[in-house]
């Protein structure tokens, strides 16, 4: 009985990790063209450029990072970040636009989420909550009100909120930490 | 009474079709008909679950030990479900993003366990191939036209597949001027087609 058990777990086991890889490349270039592309063109509104050809990767530490790279007025100011945050029903994926001149947040678009559907789920839709992130600088801990901070949450979603806020933060740490390197990759765009 | 091959086959499609004849399997039937594309999708990822849990049951169902035998249908099952999950959003990611939730749902649907149990776990591979087969179209079908039925009238639309630069299918079926009742598409609609439809199949069984 144990054996079976134990055997059929580790077989399930061993073939979904082995799809998981296998299927990994794939999966991202989709996102890449359905759930990300559109976002960040929508908060790279107005870029010159096209922000999705124009990624590299970074490594910050053992993990490897993706940056997508804006152009404005003629000038390569403008890095895209990824960053999650824990919300109700999983991770919820942040893309985050950063100025690198005066390290401003751009503008913030959700991405992929397991939120439920008409509560959380329309932190992707929702101009009004997103765009509370502009302008303000990057390098700050965001909270929603009912935590002391400056962000209003949406009404029947302040754990989505909330995960909204924490990704916005972890992006400014990933910034802060990875920003001498991202001045230096910038300069191969120009 | 040994069955034949059709016949397993066939009775899922008219005589046993799951949503219909035993109203069993109710949640993506509720859930994803909103479109006849989604309730394709959806009945196409449930008959692979569906025939692939059947075939490994019946072969292992000499080694799985009656005890446990729940427990191992799950694993089982569940494998086979993240399998699909991860290959629609490999190939077919617009349908994975639709359908959302209701993939890893398949988990916990009851025609799939209920399959494994009652039919995989004591009958060789062909058939179960076969039960599996016919009882996912069955689900597939009951889908598409529950689907077909609530998008007709919701949206004036009948769309059976979408690829990112066209569509299949037919736009504003009933011509521009038609109201849609935008009521069919939402939650209770779904529970006025579906009563309606096993009116029909009950009638139509009825002699």
């Amino acid at each position: 009985m144990v054996v079976v058990l134990t055997v059929l777990s580790a077989l399930s086991g061993g073939l979904l990790s082995g799809l998981r890889n296998a299927t990994a490349s794939k999966i991202e270039v989709q996102q890449l063209k359905f759930v990300k592309g559109p976002a960040i063109k929508e908060i790279l509104k107005g870029a010159s450029n096209d922000p999705i050809a124009d990624r590299f990767a970074l490594k910050d530490g053992e993990m490897e990072r993706k940056f997508f790279v804006g152009k404005f007025d003629g000038k390569v100011n403008t890095v895209v970040l990824e960053s999650s945050g824990k919300g109700y029903g999983g991770d919820v994926g942040l893309m985050v636009a950063v100025n690198m001149e005066n390290d401003q947040i751009v503008g913030v678009g959700v991405t992929t989420h397991s939120e439920t559907p008409g509560l959380g789920a329309t932190a992707k839709d929702d101009p009004g909550f997103v765009s509370q992130f502009k302008g303000k600088p990057i390098n700050e801990t965001y909270k929603v009100t009912n935590d002391g901070g400056k962000i209003n949450a949406m009404s029947g979603a302040t754990i989505t909120s909330r995960a909204v806020c924490s990704a916005a933060s972890n992006a400014g740490m990933i910034y802060k930490k990875l920003k001498p390197q991202l001045e230096e990759k910038l300069k191969e765009f120009k | 009474m040994a069955k034949t091959l059709t016949q397993e086959f066939t009775k899922g499609l008219w005589e046993e079709i799951a949503p219909f004849r035993l109203v069993l399997g109710l949640c993506p039937v509720l859930g994803v008909t909103t479109t006849v594309e989604n309730g394709i999708g959806m009945g196409l990822a449930t008959t692979f679950v569906l025939v692939f849990s059947n075939i490994l049951v019946a072969s292992l169902r000499n080694i799985i030990p009656a005890k446990v035998r729940i427990a191992c249908f799950i694993i089982i099952i569940a494998t086979f479900v993240v399998v699909t999950e991860l290959l629609m959003q490999a190939f077919t990611y617009p349908l994975f993003l639709k359908l959302g939730v209701f993939i890893p749902l398949i988990v916990v649907n009851c025609i799939v366990l209920g399959r494994a149990e009652a039919f995989a776990y004591k009958n060789n591979i062909t058939l179960s191939i076969a039960d599996g087969l016919g009882i996912g179209i069955g689900f597939t079908l009951s889908l598409a036209a529950l689907g077909a039925l609530r998008e007709l009238f919701g949206a004036n639309n009948l769309t059976i597949w979408t690829t990112p630069t066209s569509v299949f299918g037919v736009q504003q079926v009933f011509g521009a001027n038609f109201e849609p009742f935008t009521f069919m598409v939402q939650a209770p609609g779904a529970f006025v087609c579906l009563g309606l439809m096993l009116c029909v199949m009950n009638l139509m069984g009825s002699k």
